[in-house]
């Protein structure tokens, strides 16, 4: 199942020329992915792994196509290394559509403890990170991966609950 | 033979090919024996090579060869998975399986053990997997590259490099030449 929101969001990606996306299952990006996969405009594949899934997104790139990654901030202790060397090094454009778990309304603890290192590692990383709270905020996602490609740096848009409870 | 003596004699097969080159060694050794601007030399990101390759396979026309490793394979185990549930007719990985971490002074690997990785390749749903010796491997890359269905080939060999320098090109002088090249390939076409 999917709603408006979740539309809005693969119609946006699209309308910005992304061709490739790839994800890991989540709850709360189900929807997008799901549309994603379904899209004309994309390839969606998906990966085992968030750091995988960057290598793919980095080739291709590396062959014209505009690339995003669908994942949880809990994986962004899996890709410190691919970013900062493989993303960050050779100046790739990668938007990171990322379902920030853990924040207040979390049902599962353990969730708790990466969404205490979301925000810290990505200014450790000097990557700019947009907090997307209100489904209405979606209007800001285009200027956002227009900024990625310009500046040609990874950029996250951190997705909270209360942005997926109150999409429709 | 080694992975140097392995790369030597594919020079002729990969002149002008889109080529993908694992972290270390062997980006050193394929920039010593033959540089040009549809190389892109993993400096960093251990196992993303094969990754990095299927992506650019998904994006481009054209064959693409990911040159990686035995070590560099296990440590992304997950990607024979997604490239064989993603085939694609014009990625060939090509595995040179050394048995050890040749980077780092020749530890062995798992797969010199109880692995194979050829039989892990076929088990993900690898089509077209070939496992050759060494003095093989470029008439096996060549065939699979003419017969245009895609593949995995795990090349044995012997461990031990040569001692090359280190590739000294700027990240993002590799990423551009490789993208001009890819894009002067497309207005030829």
């Amino acid at each position: 199942m999917h709603t408006p929101t979740d539309s809005r969001i693969v119609e946006c990606l699209a309308d910005n020329d992304i061709g490739f996306v790839t994800s890991l299952p989540c709850k709360q990006l189900a929807g997008v992915i799901e549309l994603a996969d379904q899209s004309p405009d994309m390839v969606h594949v998906p990966c085992n792994r968030e750091d995988e899934g960057m290598g793919m997104c980095t080739g291709a790139y590396l062959g014209g196509t505009r690339s995003a990654i669908l994942m949880q901030n809990t994986a962004l202790g899996v890709v410190v290394n691919s970013l900062a060397t493989l993303i960050q090094f050779y100046r790739v454009p990668l938007p990171m559509i990322i379902s920030y778990r853990g924040e207040v309304g979390e049902p599962v603890a353990c969730q708790v403890e990466m969404a205490i290192h979301t925000r810290p590692l990505l200014r450790m990383l000097h990557i700019p990170a947009y907090v997307f709270s209100d489904p209405s905020e979606v209007d800001l996602l285009g200027g956002i991966l227009n900024h990625c490609f310009m500046c040609r740096k990874p950029v996250a848009v951190l997705a909270q609950a209360s942005f997926w409870s109150k999409a429709q | 033979m080694n992975r140097y003596d392995v790369l030597t004699t594919l020079v002729p097969v990969l002149r002008d090919r889109l080529v993908m080159c694992n972290i270390g060694s062997p980006s050193q050794e394929l920039y010593s024996l033959l540089d040009q601007d549809s190389n892109f030399y993993m400096l960093g990101t251990m196992g993303l090579c094969s990754s990095i390759g299927l992506g650019l396979a998904i994006a481009c026309d054209e064959d693409v060869i990911a040159i990686d490793g035995d070590g560099s394979v296990l440590t992304n185990l997950g990607t024979l998975a997604t490239i064989a549930n993603n085939w694609q007719e014009n990625f060939v990985l090509l595995i040179i399986d050394n048995g050890s971490y040749g980077s780092t002074g020749d530890q062995p690997s798992y797969a010199s053990a109880r692995t194979s990785l050829t039989e892990v390749a076929r088990a993900c749903g690898c089509q077209h997997v070939v496992e050759c010796e060494a003095g093989q491997a470029a008439t096996v890359l060549t065939e699979t590259l003419a017969d245009r269905k895609g593949g995995v080939i795990v090349c044995k060999c012997e461990p031990g490099q040569v001692s090359v320098p280190v590739v000294d090109l700027d990240p993002v002088v590799i990423g551009h030449r490789f993208m001009a090249r890819l894009s002067k390939g497309r207005s030829r076409a």
